[in-house]
């Protein structure tokens, strides 16, 4: 317990640490990317709860995201912006207009509920075609929010949602997914889903139902990508499906993979150093562009830092920075070693 | 009549080009495990060399053969990359660096090409069409049934009758088994590899011949179809695989020819639910294949 709380303080403190820098800078920019950060974090952490705790590589992730995205925006956008923004919307919905923060909660939600009643099955599955069919479950997603012009205004952008999300909402609900993450792990559904990650045919022979665990931590990643989701269109008051979809899931996939989807340190730091190589990467970006060394505009060069990142990770530290223990119990850990040896 | 030879010659052209491209993933799944998301991108690959070698005055079959072999090396490299490194360790690990080698490909071609379409040269035969029994078809239809009649019989013949293709099969069956007997691990595996780039080459150029252009996101379609191909059929039967193919073309073809306009739009939703239950109904896919043995 110790430990956990020891880990709990020193995330927590980073996270507010992060938040702090990002307001006493005083740069509007630094804000904009420390808020993004707060995100991706909330979204990081969700896969963590079922990818870290099942085993099984999940892409639909990003989907929830759009869901929740899309959700919130759809009940809150304000009545006169409605008939612009959403010129085919069904009439029920023409007069709902709620309080954005209301919205992000029902927008989570719907995600989990989603989830829940497209997951079940899915879960019986292991390994490739557990894999597969994640995949196949964001391309039905991203298919429908692309296609579903009445609620969604199709592959066109949504415009006119209120902006809600500022820093410290987003740096309190980063807080909140990192309890919640860190509960989910040490609780009994969570230690007995991680028994099935590491032996399948042991944790099912002590009678562990895994399929029914697998759904539950897949519905509490999806509601965590829900609320992320959401809390970024109210940040960014104008999206389109596009923004839901594979480019998105690498750059979280490489967060989760470099800080170790094991661990919710790895989960949290992952984010934080990603967020800081890709702003980095990408000044440098605009730097070469603005400066005309190369003929054409310079696109890509993040993402191809970021996946040659994951594949030297991958290949030296196969789990990650952080594989295994939370940094708490690391921190116990070497001051017991440190006390014993003379 | 006309109706049912035109649906038919759309199945099978379609079904020829799938069974191709599952055919290649299978082969590499089958031995290694791995789900190569970098398939797509060998498409790419074989795309952006037939764009490059465009302004050369060679005759257009060399210039296809070159980008076949650019897919076959794209191929041999993802072995490098993604898979050598890390293939003692997780699943997991192996199916997160085959993406990221996915990426670093499409962003290279963003970085180094242009993130526009690019136009690649086709001979003219790839826009004629024939009149078979009163019904205009396209040639490339033809010629992708054509291509797909004799890369299936090669391949069978490869793998019934050679030491290549007997010792992967084996491979396939039991690596670990066909090492004690002296299979080269490493060879069987650069072979699978290369000819799931022949494969991919051979595909990339009918499927590009069919829009006329090459972009970097390209592969993601064909990557698509060959995933839910595979699945269908059976991850671990390269028969499957092409029986999967010719399914999901009958399921495309089917549904481009049913649904209404409004619903056409949510054709891949659809394709896609119905991949989820059939693994619902059959996790293994319709065809078993042999029970896999542990890879090394």
């Amino acid at each position: 317990m110790q430990r956990n709380l020891l880990t709990f303080l020193i995330l927590g403190a980073l996270i507010v640490a992060a938040a702090l820098l990002a307001e006493f800078m005083g740069i509007r920019l630094y804000e904009r990317i420390a808020t993004t950060m707060f995100v991706s974090m909330i979204l990081v952490l969700g896969l963590q709860v079922f990818m870290g705790n099942s085993g099984i590589l999940s892409f639909a992730h990003i989907g929830f995201m759009g869901v929740g995205a899309y959700t919130s925006a759809v009940l809150s956008i304000p009545d006169r912006m409605k008939g612009m923004a959403l010129p085919d919307l069904y009439p029920i919905l023409e007069n709902v207009q709620l309080s954005p923060y209301l919205t992000i909660l029902i927008g989570g939600l719907v995600a989990a509920l989603v989830a829940a009643a497209l997951s079940y099955p899915l879960m019986r599955l292991s390994d490739a075609a557990a894999v597969i069919t994640s995949f196949a479950l964001l391309v039905v997603l991203h298919t429908v929010l692309t296609h579903w012009s009445a609620v969604t205004n199709g592959p066109r952008t949504l415009f006119g949602i209120p902006e809600a999300t500022s820093l410290w909402l987003a740096c309190g609900v980063a807080l909140a997914a990192l309890i919640g993450a860190m509960a989910f792990k040490e609780s009994r559904a969570g230690q007995l889903l991680r028994a099935s990650r590491d032996d399948e045919v042991a944790a099912a022979a002590i009678g562990v139902n895994i399929t029914r665990l697998r759904w539950v931590g897949f519905i509490l990643a999806a509601l965590f990508a829900g609320i992320g989701g959401a809390l970024w269109g109210h940040f960014v008051t104008s999206f389109s499906p596009r923004a839901f979809y594979l480019k998105e899931t690498f750059l979280i996939l490489s967060m989760l993979v470099i800080g170790g989807a094991n661990t919710v340190t790895g989960a949290v730091i992952g984010t934080l150093i990603v967020t800081f190589a890709y702003e980095a990467l990408r000044s440098v970006e605009a730097g070469i562009n603005e400066a005309g060394f190369m003929p054409q505009q310079v696109i890509g060069l993040t993402e191809i830092v970021l996946a040659l990142a994951m594949i030297a990770v991958l290949s030296l530290r196969p789990g990650g920075l952080f594989p295994a223990r939370e940094i708490g119990t690391l921190l116990t850990l070497k001051r017991k070693t440190g006390g014993k040896s003379p | 009549m006309d109706f049912a030879i035109q649906f038919i010659i759309n199945v099978l052209s379609l079904g020829g080009a799938y069974a191709l491209m599952a055919l290649g993933l299978v082969l590499v799944y089958g031995i290694l495990k791995l789900v190569n998301f970098a398939y797509g991108e060998l498409i790419m690959v074989a795309g952006y060399t037939l764009h490059l070698v465009g302004g050369s005055p060679l005759p257009w079959l060399v210039m296809a053969a070159v980008a076949v072999v650019m897919a076959m090396v794209a191929g041999l490299a993802t072995d490098y990359v993604a898979f050598r490194p890390v293939r003692a360790k997780s699943v997991t690990a192996v199916l997160i660096t085959s993406f990221a080698f996915s990426k670093l490909l499409q962003n290279a071609a963003l970085l180094f090409i242009s993130p526009r379409p690019r136009s690649v040269p086709l001979p003219e035969i790839f826009s004629q069409s024939v009149m078979i029994a009163g019904t205009p078809t396209p040639m490339r239809d033809i010629i992708t049934i054509v291509a797909a009649v004799l890369l299936l019989g090669l391949f069978a013949f490869l793998m019934q009758k050679t030491v290549l293709g007997i010792a992967m099969r084996a491979a396939a069956t039991n690596f670990t088994m066909a090492r004690m007997l002296g299979v080269p691990a490493n060879l069987i595996i650069s072979s699978a590899f290369a000819i799931s780039g022949l494969l991919a080459g051979v595909v990339g150029i009918l499927w590009i011949g069919r829009i006329g252009t090459v972009a970097p996101a390209i592969g993601l379609e064909p990557l698509l179809i060959a995933f839910i191909a595979c699945v269908i059929g059976g991850m671990r039967s390269l028969q499957g695989a092409v029986l999967g193919g010719f399914i999901l073309a009958l399921i495309d073809t089917t549904l481009n020819y049913t649904l209404s306009q409004d619903l056409l739009k949510f054709r891949d939703a659809f394709t896609f639910s119905l991949v989820i239950l059939i693994l619902l109904w059959r996790p293994e896919g319709l065809m078993k294949g042999p029970a896999s043995g542990q890879r090394t």
